[in-house]
């Protein structure tokens, strides 16, 4: 297991290792126990058994023994495990949204990353978002876990304290991607901190057009790539406008249009036209999430990725 | 040495054509053998799944399938193996063959019902592995079902929904009529304290089988009703809630849990006085913590949920009734151990089993603590600390107790022995195998592997990689396991009656017993282990 980076570190460990010795002491004690007996009292050594009768001081004292392991065991479970749902005050909140199949952090100031970069020291709360299904937010070097549960204010929080990179995986399985829904959790100083805080990213607001940051926001280019490369979803380059073999919800196979209204129908009802070379439920529908008017400025983004070339 | 496949006692027909005479039997011997024929099928195609799987992870990225067929093998392993295998396993096979014989008794209470269960058990089978072959794709939720995914995903999961449903009918009725047949039909003499233990374990499983099962035959419905006529239940966008799905499928499946290992524990109580030659140490502690484990077991579901979002003082709580669950299977295993002491062991195939079965049942139990403390669990659940964990207890401790019994009872089943050094062999290879298999999994779950993946990052590659080679030799052992118990089948020398000195009323009749099973109904004066 790698060292821990995180306050709760030390008091998780201690459990681990608790736990994990008492359970060695018994597995070698009793797997010893057993050779023994069985080179012991082997029929060729001992062919005649010896009569042992019932004991009840033994059987109680191998059931209060372990009873009272195991209640040492709860107390270090419980002790490493309760700072972890308790909150200090004045904690910086991130809203954290776990979606298929990325990540996106968004700061209290309206700067938003892929990356979830935090000061050293300070305690840091996650506001636990998902629009689609179950995702888990795991960071092993911090030891913390948490379910992303759709339609549930679910929270975690930590305190980095030791500066470096640590992956974020998503533990609850989501889907096709669910393996590569990966991040990083970048442990920076203070001062560092608040500079790339307070830095806005000239072309996240400027430069980009409305349309990308709508897919940036809603996590498309996980599947959807800008160039061309094949991803879980067909590519963007080119789209619009372009002649598209598809194959739809009843099975029939048809060429059509890229036309606004197909991107519209792509967007709102992904499984109804399925394009030649991907699979189908893949996708859910974005209904909720993007607005008609927002799928204007998707298509409206889309273009310019033709006129490009 | 005889050359034929076995023949007599209750693998007579009786004039009728062996197809018809097997297919419309109502003899609970040839019920478990038909459940241990289609076991062993299915076990096998899970088998091949899971070898699929392990071969994809022996190097990270694509090595084989693509992530939508991964995402289907795994789901069809843990559906094939839970539902098919692990869940109706020794029960039905052992539970059916050997529960009269141990009580003395001619058949089972119901014995059409006894049937029945096996055609449910068939039909609900047939529908889970034709999820492969129709519709939109083998289902890819993982055995759990998940809400929301599962109501979302697009491939055949109400299909393999069903099946599960139609499934838990086959247990609940075994359960029901093992129970009915405990209650009702012990031989003149056997009080409920001189009933062998295999028996109370089976006692003990069939009250959960009857309890616990109707409730994931409720949430899987709804999950049916949420598909098909998009109500609510469990998905937000619908105004559902996913815990609440946890909730369900847990009340049922950490029980279920215990369906599983029981009747392992059962089998084990049978063979450590046999092969000890010795009266089983503390018969009433290993009875009452069958209950104890079958009553606590209801308690505990929440700890599958530790990070679920589920309120902070029901985390608490389920934690400390997890730990609680864990002191029965500790006194068993004492008892165990102090049967062995001053015995008389002979180390015959099925004793090695058994053995096994405890050194891997501990590890797959102690590893269960790291589980149940909620300081480690967050850290280690939904990785493959979990995976490695559950194989040690549903594979090392179920499926070995299933291959304990099967040598164990085997020569009473067809009146022939294996070969005893080719089959002590088979053990080890596959006991290394499956240490080599599991136990990097607890490693890699350590260092922070989640499970279900079908890509992993590059610091994870040592420890797959150490895994798949393991389940090689895995696979080899199950394949030489089974060459010497079919050679036995066929060409086998014949067994005697009561080939390990076993003192319980199945080691009192013929190999194979007659079809009555009893010449006359025995009548008991001693419990079930007192060797002199």
């Amino acid at each position: 297991m790698n060292t821990g980076a995180s306050s709760f570190s030390q008091g998780v460990d201690t459990a681990f290792i608790v736990i994990l010795s008492i359970s060695l002491f018994f597995l070698v004690g009793i797997t010893v126990a057993m050779i023994w007996f069985v080179i012991r009292y082997n029929r060729k050594r001992n062919p005649k058994p010896r009569d042992v009768k019932d004991n009840t001081k033994l059987e109680i004292i191998w059931t209060v023994i372990p009873t009272i392991l195991v209640l040492v065991m709860f107390y270090y479970g419980w002790i490493g495990y309760t700072p972890m749902r308790k909150v200090p005050n004045g904690a910086m909140e991130v809203k954290a949204t776990g979606r298929m199949w990325s990540w996106q952090f968004d700061y209290p100031n309206g700067k938003q990353s892929n990356v979830l970069v935090v000061p050293l020291g300070k305690p840091v709360k996650l506001d636990l978002y998902s629009p689609d299904v179950l995702h888990s937010l795991y960071i092993p070097a911090f030891r913390i876990k948490e379910d992303v549960v759709p339609g549930l204010n679910n929270y975690m929080w930590f305190q980095a304290d030791k500066l470096g990179e640590y992956d974020i995986l998503c533990a609850e399985y989501c889907g096709v991607q669910h393996a590569y829904m990966l991040s990083k959790v970048k442990v920076v100083p203070e001062e560092e901190f608040l500079v790339w805080f307070n830095t806005r990213e000239p072309e996240s607001d400027t430069l980009e057009s409305v349309g990308l940051q709508i897919l940036k926001k809603n996590g498309c280019l996980a599947c959807h790539s800008q160039d061309g490369s094949k991803l879980v979803g067909p590519s963007f380059k080119e789209l619009a406008g372009s002649q598209r073999k598809v194959t739809t919800s009843s099975g029939e196979e048809k060429t059509v249009i890229a036309d606004d209204a197909y991107i519209e129908r792509s967007i709102y009802d992904p499984n109804a036209e399925i394009v030649e070379g991907f699979s189908k439920n893949l996708m859910v529908s974005y209904k909720e999430q993007i607005t008609p008017e927002e799928v204007k400025e998707i298509v409206q983004f889309l273009k310019t990725l033709n006129e490009k070339k | 040495m005889n050359h034929s496949i076995p023949s007599g006692g209750f693998f007579d027909n009786e004039g009728k054509p062996a197809w018809l005479a097997w297919l419309t039997t109502t003899d609970h011997k040839r019920i478990g053998l038909l459940y241990f024929y289609s076991l062993t099928v299915f076990f096998l195609v899970g088998v091949i799944l899971g070898l699929l799987m392990r071969l994809e992870l022996i190097n990270p990225g694509k090595d084989l399938v693509e992530a939508q067929t991964y995402n289907g093998l795994f789901t069809l392993h843990g559906v094939i193996m839970i539902f098919l295998f692990v869940i109706p396993g020794v029960p039905a096979v052992f539970g059916n063959i050997a529960l009269p014989l141990l009580l003395g008794a001619r058949d089972v209470a119901f014995p059409k019902l006894n049937l029945l269960s096996w055609y449910l058990y068939i039909g609900g089978a047939i529908l889970a592995l034709s999820t492969l072959l129709v519709g939109d794709g083998p289902p890819d939720t993982g055995w759990t079902f998940y809400a929301p995914y599962s109501v979302k995903t697009g491939t055949n999961v109400s299909m393999a929904v069903l099946a599960a449903f139609i499934l838990g009918f086959s247990s609940i009725l075994t359960g029901l009529n093992f129970l009915t047949t405990i209650h009702r039909m012990r031989c003149p003499g056997m009080s409920w304290f001189k009933m062998p233990l295999f028996a109370w374990a089976l006692y003990a499983t069939s009250w959960i089988q009857l309890l616990a099962t109707p409730v994931v035959g409720i949430t899987l419905l709804m999950i049916v009703v949420e598909r098909w006529l998009g109500i609510g239940l469990f998905d937000p966008a619908l105004g559902g809630d996913p815990v609440l799905y946890q909730h369900l499928f847990w009340i049922y499946s950490h029980p279920a849990v215990y369906i599983m290992i029981l009747p392992g524990m059962g089998v084990i109580s049978e063979i450590m006085p046999t092969f000890s030659r010795r009266r089983i140490f503390g018969y009433k502690a290993i009875a009452y913590s069958s209950l104890a484990i079958a009553f606590i077991g209801y308690f505990v579901w929440g700890h599958h949920m530790f990070t679920s979002g589920m309120s902070g003082p029901a985390r608490i709580i389920f934690s400390i009734l997890t730990f609680l669950v864990a002191i029965p299977s500790a006194i068993k295993v004492f008892n165990w151990l102090a049967t062995m002491y001053g015995g008389s062991i002979d180390m015959k195939p099925p004793m090695l089993y058994a053995l096994g079965f405890i050194f891997l049942f501990l590890i797959g139990g102690l590893t269960g603590l790291v589980n149940g403390a909620l300081a480690t669990d967050v850290h280690i659940h939904d990785t493959y600390f979990v995976v490695g964990h559950f194989h040690y207890v549903m594979f090392g401790g179920t499926g070995f107790a299933f291959f304990a019994a099967l040598h164990y009872w085997f020569p009473k089943i067809y009146g022939r022995m294996y070969d005893v050094k080719a089959a002590t062999r088979a053990f080890w290879v596959l006991f290394t195998g499956f240490n080599v298999l599991y136990f990097p999994m607890l490693v890699v779950g350590m260092m922070g592997m989640p499970r279900r993946y079908y890509d992993y990052l590059p610091q994870f590659h040592l420890p797959n990689l150490i895994s798949t080679v393991g389940s090689w030799i895995t696979v080899a052992g199950l394949i030489y396991m089974i060459v010497v118990l079919v050679k036995g089948y066929r060409k086998g020398a014949t067994a005697s009656a009561n080939p390990w000195d076993g003192l319980t009323l199945d080691w009192q009749t013929d190999s194979p017993p007659s079809k009555e099973n009893f010449d006359t109904i025995p009548t008991v004066t001693e419990g079930p282990y007192e060797y002199k």
